[in-house]
């Protein structure tokens, strides 16, 4: 359990210090959601309908942006050889480093949206609604990108070519997130069927993301 | 002949030189018969016109699509599960023309839609994840392009392959889950078809054509990357022999064998 713990902070604190920490992601998320109202104009009625949406994307890019260092940082200092030979599963040591990524990055993000509802104009519920979701769907992002950063880990310039491996994974959960998070502004829909798909993307995520991370780690290794 | 045997590239290359001609052959037909049916004999609809030969295209290239990404994701199992080196090549074969077919199925239809909906694009459910089927296939290329040992790559791209697999699950599916705008599924469900038999026989044709097509091409893009392979080697193999010669003795090393 122990090692656990150490491998957790260890993560938590180099993502956190290492190229302007957390808040660079949230300061990446605050300017994607700035640039939409310049783009479609500064109609609140437009933006509160469309504002669950942008700040989904803005987290799934601001996500995405954060990726290519979930491994690549311990391949190029050598210590992904010791955790792939370490002896413990790397499977959990995957899982450990995504839960810590997500803490360091991905939970700002979900703690930022409530303030940046506010630019795109949402309504109490809607905050409460995109909040509760990105809390419960982000996790799956980061996980299900976790499997693009260990496929492009040995490539030297691999963040693009992540994102278009990880955006065609990640679509089904966009689809479920903005789905539920729109559930109270538009009646007709539903809030907690897609709600629990989102919750089964994550829970699916924590499985098949370390899994398949984990094997694209061990052959890049050898 | 077991698969195994075909793990001998060379075996597999003398069985692809017997089977092609008949493959080329009997594709050649099939399409000709196909495209036959589908133009002068398949009648028109009474409401699409002439338009709807177009479906004996699309159909086809659309079933193939996922059919490509099926084949793909078998044979990295076969390269993740037995290491058959043959599965590496097939997969990588796959991706090109998977790629083709999902191209050739979204531009069918976009010029399809545009007599029948008013719009060469909808974001119609079954619309979206053929795109998204096609960034993965590009994707995949990209990612088998960028890596450069062959054996490496082909583990990764097994990795993302059957990761993918899910997608393409949820692709198949999503007519069910957001059925919108794209008619329902009709060849193929409880009850029988729910197409004339004039028009689902031409369209059995150019389902056989396009498979036997899929098929065709599968082998001689599978034979070219045996040999690009070999030629990768034997380059490796010149190079490491004489380090230092000059391009002459590379020539005349390069001969000096198979993989």
């Amino acid at each position: 359990m122990n090692w656990m713990k150490c491998l957790f902070v260890r993560e938590y604190q180099l993502a956190n210090r290492v190229g302007g920490g957390a808040l660079i992601g949230v300061l990446f998320f605050l300017a994607v959601v700035t640039i939409f109202p310049f783009g479609v104009g500064p109609d609140m009625i437009l933006l509160s309908r469309i504002g669950a949406a942008i700040l989904w994307i803005g987290a799934l890019l601001a996500t995405l942006l954060g990726l290519d260092r979930l491994f690549q940082a311990d391949r190029e200092d050598g210590s992904l050889e010791l955790l792939v030979m370490s002896g413990r599963s790397l499977e959990l040591v995957v899982l450990i480093k995504c839960a810590a990524h997500w803490a360091a990055t991905g939970l700002p993000l979900v703690l930022a949206t409530p303030v940046l509802s506010l630019f795109v104009g949402l309504d109490f519920q809607s905050i409460v609604l995109v909040t509760l979701t990105l809390l419960v769907g982000a996790p799956a992002l980061t996980l299900v990108g976790a499997v693009g950063a260990g496929v492009t880990v040995s490539m030297r310039r691999g963040g693009v070519l992540l994102s278009i491996l990880v955006i065609p994974l990640a679509i089904p959960i966009l689809i479920f997130g903005v789905s539920a998070a729109t559930a109270g502004a538009i009646d007709s829909n539903n809030f907690l069927v897609p709600f629990l798909f989102l919750c089964a993307l994550t829970l699916f995520g924590l499985v098949v993301g370390p899994l398949a991370a984990a094997a694209a780690l061990r052959v890049s290794g050898d | 002949m077991t698969l195994y045997d075909l793990a001998n590239p060379t075996r597999f290359l003398k069985l692809v030189k017997v089977l092609l001609p008949w493959l080329i052959v009997a594709t050649v037909a099939a399409l000709a018969v196909g495209l036959y049916f589908a133009f002068f004999v398949a009648p028109e609809d009474y409401q699409q016109g002439q338009t709807v030969r177009i479906m004996f295209v699309h159909v086809p290239a659309a079933q193939l699509a996922l059919m490509c990404y099926a084949m793909m994701a078998l044979s990295s199992i076969g390269s993740l599960v037995w290491k058959h080196p043959l599965a590496d090549v097939s997969a990588k074969a796959s991706a090109p023309i998977g790629a083709a077919f999902t191209f050739l199925a979204l531009f069918s239809g976009a010029i399809w839609g545009k007599p029948m909906w008013g719009t060469f694009w909808v974001w119609d459910a079954r619309l979206t994840s053929f795109l998204v089927l096609f960034i993965m296939y590009l994707g995949i290329i990209a990612l088998w392009k960028a890596i450069e040992d062959p054996i490496k790559a082909a583990k990764v791209n097994a990795i993302i392959t059957l990761v993918g697999v899910i997608n393409v699950v949820i692709i198949k599916f999503s007519v069910e889950w957001w059925n919108t705008l794209h008619q329902p599924p009709s060849i193929i469900r409880s009850g029988g078809p729910a197409i004339h038999s004039s028009i689902l026989i031409p369209l059995g044709l150019m389902a056989l054509a396009f498979v036997l097509l899929f098929v065709t091409l599968h082998l001689m893009s599978m034979r070219n990357e045996i040999m690009r392979r070999r030629i990768r080697a034997m380059r490796m193999r010149a190079a490491s022999v004489a380090p230092a010669a000059s391009s002459n003795t590379v020539t005349k090393a390069a001969p000096a064998g198979a993989r």
